[in-house]
């Protein structure tokens, strides 16, 4: 393949303006799904393909590019997603969320928080939050038109009756400025939080479905629960093994047949910083020096 | 210990070197060329264009080369390469009508004007290996020729509809939508369902066709006609002020005769399924007319009986296999964090339960 044949960030200018086109209007409706010409990208679908086009219609030649997956910059799609920017735009890539401009992410918000200017793109596999309640697109595009929520509700309370708490720990779903009820893509409840009042711009792409979906900055954002049931962000009961974070969401390391495991920061780039500063966790290599 | 994974980057490369070697293979045999299985293994071949929706035989062979054999891999390989095409213009609708056939095939009359012309068929072939391809280079037999008949060979369906024993389907002028520049909306009309359907998953549309014939949504389909040859494309060019032709293409047509009882605004009559594919794909294009004629049933004033090959949405939504393929696989990726949270609400949840009932054996062992 000869990267010259592309242009730049991959997608045609047409393709691009067509997508901008959908992004203002979600940014302009924020939490509402606006189909878009989806395009076939050279990676499969359900690997970020949404993502990937929102991507390459935000970015310019001076952006600065971060890539995570699962909160990690080393994922191996991570990876390939970074390599494919590097090849067909030329940006610079950083680990680093302070540094970039524009975050592609799948499954996780970064640790650090978001500042104005920056743009936090997510992958979305399932862009609809009613579609495992009620499977058919013509159905719940008229539930959202309508506003017609009660059976979110009645699901969120059976778990509450089954489970005694509701019973979703990632993509719980959420309210947007008392409007439409979203899809926060599988992120675990933990960042729900981070959604609302976020000076970054949050624009969610899904490719397969053909959904582009947004939260402008400041925008309110309101996860779904019961005045006796308040929304609760969960994480495991530990703090990171290496860094000592005690405030951030952390992965489950298996680290022998006989039931021991670590728990690291899943934001790879938030924990190594924190090392770097001198941090240091239950399990850090305390002789050697990080760098 | 456990120090972060790093190293993503070399796998990948490493991974990449492997499948590279692996699609080689055993270096001493002969490494297969793009012209031989553009030649050799046509009706993969067509399959890749047909459902790569990508009229070209040395790409979609080049494709096939590329993925190993994996004819869905191929697909993706051609749509991911056509989505990047430039569009100069759009084809006059092509006149299947004047296709030059090399097989045109009715079950429902014995003889017809153009006649019934096998064509290079399995049909009749006895599925017993021969092992005689296993050696190679054994020279062919001459087939033998004839001279083309000239004479036109209208359709089935045409002589059908003289006698206003089959549905009219008047062209409405209405621009059919693109379904590669706009997302599928619903309800669908049928141009856009048989855009879909064309490119869709033989597989999928085999099944769900096969699904009609037992009762789910059954049709009672006629195989009117199975016509496959090359046609003219045909392009209009301002400046000339008329067509001109721009090329050849095979393709398979494929138009089914469906009872139809009446209604009370129409006396009875035929109804017509219809499947059109890019290169010899017959069993996709009888499959596609099955299909096509269970989605209409809406226009046609028959029940919805629940059958999946009726049911639009879903036929729409779950046919074309690199969607498909691509968020299957997708779950091979990791989720760490999904699962961490999930695991997380399992304990807790186990934990409240074992606190309300009696301490089992097992619980105190935790």
């Amino acid at each position: 393949m000869s990267d010259d044949a592309y242009n730049f960030a991959y997608l045609d200018e047409q393709t691009k303006r067509m997508i901008r086109r959908a992004l203002l209007k979600a940014l302009a409706i924020p939490g509402y799904q606006v189909p878009f010409a989806s395009r076939e990208m050279p990676m499969p679908y359900g690997w970020g393909t949404g993502g990937v086009q929102v991507t390459a219609a935000c970015l310019t030649p001076d952006d600065v590019l971060k890539v995570i997956d699962q909160g990690a910059d080393d994922t191996t799609n991570a990876v390939s997603i970074r390599r494919f920017f590097q090849r067909t735009a030329g940006v610079a890539t950083t680990e680093s969320t302070a540094e970039a401009t524009v975050i592609q992410t799948r499954h996780r918000i970064p640790e650090t928080p978001l500042t104005e200017g920056q743009i936090l793109v997510y992958q979305v596999p399932i862009p609809e939050p009613l579609r495992f309640l009620e499977p058919r697109e013509t159905e719940t595009r008229k539930m959202h038109e309508l506003e017609e929520y009660g059976l979110m509700h009645v699901k969120l309370y059976e778990d509450i009756a089954r489970h005694g708490e509701i019973a979703t720990a990632y993509a719980y779903p959420v309210k947007v400025e008392g409007r439409y009820v979203m899809d926060p893509s599988p992120i675990p409840k933990f960042d729900n939080p981070k959604l609302s009042d976020n000076p970054a711009i949050q624009l969610f792409g899904a490719g397969r479905e053909s959904r582009i979906y947004a939260l402008p900055p400041y925008t309110q954002v309101v996860s779904l629960d019961f005045e006796d049931h308040p929304f609760r962000a969960s994480k495991a009961d530990h703090a990171c093994d290496l860094c000592g974070a005690a405030e951030s969401y952390l992965d489950e390391v298996i680290t022998d047949d006989a039931g021991s495991r670590m728990f690291v920061c899943s934001d790879t780039d938030f924990c190594t910083g924190r090392q770097a500063a001198g941090h240091r966790g239950r399990l850090s290599p305390l002789s050697k020096e990080i760098a | 210990m456990y120090v972060a994974v790093k190293g993503g980057e070399r796998a990948i490369d490493n991974a990449h070197a492997w499948l590279a070697e692996d699609r080689r293979g055993d270096t001493t045999v002969a490494e297969l060329s793009v012209p031989q299985i553009r030649e050799q293994l046509a009706l993969a071949v067509n399959r890749v264009m047909a459902e790569g929706s990508l009229y070209d035989p040395d790409l979609a062979a080049l494709a096939i080369k590329q993925a190993r054999g994996d004819l869905i891999e191929a697909v993706f390989l051609i749509r991911a390469y056509r989505t990047t095409l430039p569009r100069f213009g759009t084809s006059i609708p092509v006149d299947t009508a004047r296709m030059r056939v090399d097989r045109r095939i009715s079950a429902t009359f014995k003889d017809l004007p153009g006649g019934q012309i096998l064509g290079p068929t399995f049909d009749y072939t006895h599925r017993l290996l021969d092992f005689k391809l296993a050696a190679e280079g054994a020279p062919l037999a001459p087939t033998p020729q004839a001279a083309p008949d000239m004479a036109p060979v209208p359709h089935v369906t045409a002589l059908l509809d003289r006698d206003e024993l089959i549905e009219a389907t008047p062209d409405t002028g209405e621009a059919p939508p693109d379904l590669t520049r706009q997302p599928l909306e619903l309800p669908a009309n049928r141009a856009l369902r048989l855009q879909a359907l064309a490119r869709a998953d033989e597989g999928f549309i085999l099944s769900l066709a096969y699904s009609t014939q037992r009762g789910y949504g059954r049709t009672h389909a006629f195989v009117g006609e199975l016509r496959i040859g090359a046609v003219a494309v045909e392009l209009e060019i301002p400046e000339l002020g008329f067509a001109i032709t721009i090329g050849e293409m095979t393709l398979t047509e494929c138009e089914t005769v469906n009872q139809f009882k009446g209604s009370r605004t129409e006396p009875p009559q035929f109804t017509r399924g219809y499947g059109l594919v890019l290169g010899q794909c017959e069993r996709k294009s009888i499959a596609m007319s099955l299909v096509d004629r269970a989605l209409r049933w809406k226009e046609l004033g028959e029940d919805f009986t629940g059958a999946p090959a009726q049911d639009e949405e879903f036929v729409l939504s779950h046919a074309d296999n690199v969607q498909a393929t691509g968020f299957l696989e997708h779950i091979k990726l990791p989720h760490y964090v999904d699962f961490q949270a999930e695991l997380e609400l399992v304990r807790r949840l186990r934990a409240e339960a074992l606190a309300q009932t009696q301490p089992s054996p097992r619980a105190a062992a935790e």
